[in-house]
């Protein structure tokens, strides 16, 4: 579970300022303010454009086209659930119902209570072992529905991210 | 004396509680007084078994599989730091048939050193290549690689040489040597677990490129989804620079090599590797028209050489042990080995690097044991999601290019998932055009519509909706995905979906419709 800073445009401009000589620095940018804020807030974009001459549009481009940049904050777990064939054939889509019925979410859905956000993802590099998930930055092999339970419940007594309220 | 204990910080162990246990070990010997150091090493391959905690003893290493954070105690009672039998114990990895009937060329340091020593490195057969290729004129290199025969390993299969050559022959104030390390198809680690376990090996690789072609910078594009293997190789670099392998001068040579890591963002397109350029470049990740090629125009409009992990970590070996000893493996025009991936529905899964040539039945049934169900393997799929399933009865098939070709299928980046008999094909081919869908950058039409009246299809099929105009609907849309899309995103997710109907007709057939 990661604690990110509240919404700060001088930060961010450090941040931009720090890797606008990269040779195509969007994602590297992009990369580095959701690390930081947990997303990538639309304030943002303007300021990007501005340092890397390219349009709002273009900057709005690329946040949209890539899976894992976010325009909203997540809830405070991030779960990512592997859906490709290889987990597939390790019973993941039957876990997955479960999974997604016991948090009462469907795919890319945040649970009432803001704890968790549930996304697919095509492929960890664990197919040896599936069915796979990564909950924050913990990968995970062998997934069961009670093992994820307890992961879950692990993290409850950690302090809460700092979110921007939009 | 202090005893040496190997915990592998692959991202599998890891998952599978390695840092746990690296951290009970260490915890335990300090409490018993026991002089250790722990090494985080990288995986042997052996996937199914991790985390394989390995014990150095004077008789060689002794592994113990499957250790889990509350075996630590008995492990350690039970003498495990003399290498003492216990129930985990699976003696020297390199007695096991799994290890031992492989060919280990690219991954011959794998799981053995510590993946961040440079001494280690050097120690094991390390820079012997890049020393070689200091002596000698690009060309030469350029030559020793074509010798070799490689292809590229991310699925293409197209001589590296050549490449090679027309990058080297290529006018231009400055070129780029990059290395596509986006591994998104599912069944595959092979990228992974080198970047992980031996990423000097990569680096080597990619400055041997440099200096072949005439390319003074490098990049890395990795996938976000493996936070681990960015970890280590970013360390990789920094300890690479400090120790003169790379900087504007490579080992004291006039040679400058510059390298960096990019980090993805989840898009599945970017292992194409025109789309893997433009989003290097900073844009949505489009995928280019060629041509141009990007040997001539790529990164930054110059003259780029785009080859896969797997490619460019193979070359090291080639230039230390010269072109014909690589070319000695294999069969017919592919040459060498190929870094197999087994993993989906299999008892033990892993990496199983080979010469060319093993058939699917012997990778499956002699290394992986079978399904880790124990019911009959029913459908395999090779080489990603953009890949053939094909069934039981043709596993004999040879790994080989042209084999595989032969039987309207692909190696791709040689990865294996194995399914037991309760796969739906139904469900899976419908998955192919989802995740075509899902993942299609949208340049060209024949994908960004195809896949998505392709799910439509498939799913009037299944619910026995006018199932024959609706199968020659699926038909006509691969046929037009296949000749008219721009790269293999849309141009091969018609081959899982056409073997699923061709070997697997059965799963098609109207159901009882309530």
């Amino acid at each position: 579970m990661a604690d990110y800073e509240d919404w700060d445009a001088g930060r961010a401009a450090d941040i931009i300022a720090g890797l606008v000589g990269l040779e195509g620095a969007t994602l590297p940018i992009l990369h580095a303010v959701q690390a930081t804020f947990g997303y990538v807030p639309r304030e943002v974009v303007p300021m990007v454009a501005e340092a890397l001459n390219m349009s709002r549009a273009e900057v709005h481009g690329c946040i949209t086209f890539y899976h894992d940049f976010r325009a909203e904050p997540a809830g405070r777990r991030v779960l990512k659930l592997c859906r490709a064939e290889a987990c597939q054939a390790a019973g993941a889509d039957a876990l997955h119902q479960q999974v997604l019925g016991e948090l009462g979410v469907s795919w890319h859905g945040t649970t009432a209570d803001g704890g968790v956000t549930v996304e697919p993802v095509f492929c960890l590099g664990l197919c040896a072992c599936g069915p796979s998930a990564m909950l924050d930055d913990a990968p995970m092999a062998r997934m069961t529905a009670a093992g994820l339970r307890a992961a879950l419940r692990a993290g409850d007594g950690a302090p809460m991210a700092a979110r921007v309220a939009i | 004396m202090t005893v040496t204990v190997f915990v592998p910080r692959d991202m599998m162990a890891v998952a599978l509680g390695a840092d746990q246990v690296a951290a009970s070990i260490g915890a335990d010997a300090e409490r018993r007084g026991a002089d250790i150091c722990i090494v985080r090493n990288g995986s042997r391959g052996l996937q199914w078994l991790e985390p394989l905690v390995e014990v150095a003893t004077p008789g060689g290493r002794i592994a113990y599989g499957n250790v889990a954070p509350s075996d630590v105690e008995g492990l350690l009672d039970s003498g495990f730091l003399e290498g003492r039998p216990h129930a985990l114990c699976v003696g020297r990895p390199q007695d096991m048939p799994y290890l031992a009937r492989q060919h280990r060329l690219t991954f011959e340091r794998c799981g053995i050193t510590d993946p961040l020593s440079m001494e280690a490195y050097r120690a094991n057969g390390g820079l012997a290549g890049l020393q070689r290729a200091l002596t000698m004129a690009p060309g030469a290199i350029v030559e020793a690689v074509k010798a070799s025969g490689l292809r590229g390993r991310g699925g293409a299969g197209f001589p590296a040489g050549i490449k090679w050559n027309t990058v080297g022959q290529a006018q231009a104030d400055r070129k780029y040597v990059i290395c596509n390390a986006d591994e998104g198809d599912s069944g595959t680690f092979a990228d992974r677990l080198l970047m992980e376990g031996d990423p000097f090996c990569l680096i080597e690789g990619m400055v041997i490129a440099g200096i072949a072609t005439g390319a003074t910078k490098g990049l890395v594009y990795l996938r976000s989804e493996y936070p681990v293997a960015a970890a280590i190789f970013s360390q990789a670099i920094a300890i690479a620079r400090r120790e003169g392998m790379i900087g504007a001068s490579v080992l004291g040579s006039p040679h400058a090599f510059e390298l960096e890591l990019r980090i993805g963002a989840g898009a599945y397109i970017c292992g194409e590797e025109t789309s893997m350029l433009e989003s290097l470049e900073g844009k949505r990740a489009i995928v280019r028209a060629k041509p141009p090629i990007p040997a001539l125009h790529g990164f930054m409009g110059r003259p780029t050489l785009v080859n896969n992990v797997m490619t460019l970590a193979a070359v090291p070996w080639i230039l230390a042990h010269g072109g014909q000893a690589y070319a000695d493996y294999g069969m017919g025009r592919s040459r060498g080995t190929l870094p197999i991936q087994l993993g989906g529905n299999i008892k033990r899964g892993g990496l199983i690097e080979y010469a060319f040539g093993i058939s699917l039945r012997e990778v499956i049934e002699d290394f992986g044991g079978g399904t880790a169900s124990g019911r009959p393997v029913r459908a395999v799929q090779v080489g990603g999601p953009l890949g053939a399933y094909l069934p039981a009865h043709m596993l004999d098939v040879p790994l080989d290019y042209e084999a595989l070709a032969g039987a309207q299928a692909m190696l791709g980046h040689g990865g294996i998932v194995v399914f037991d008999d309760s796969v739906d094909m139904a469900r899976q081919a419908r998955f192919a055009f989802e995740f075509c869908a899902v993942e299609s950058c949208g340049k060209c039409t024949p994908c960004r519509i195809g896949a998505t009246r392709g799910v439509e299809a498939i799913d009037k099929i299944v619910a026995g909706q006018q199932r024959e105009k609706n199968l020659a609907v699926v038909q006509d849309l691969c046929e037009l995905m296949t000749d008219g899309s721009l790269c293999a995103m849309g141009g091969l997710t018609p081959l899982p979906v056409q073997s699923a109907l061709r070997h697997f007709a059965g799963d098609f057939a109207e159901l009882a419709v309530a």
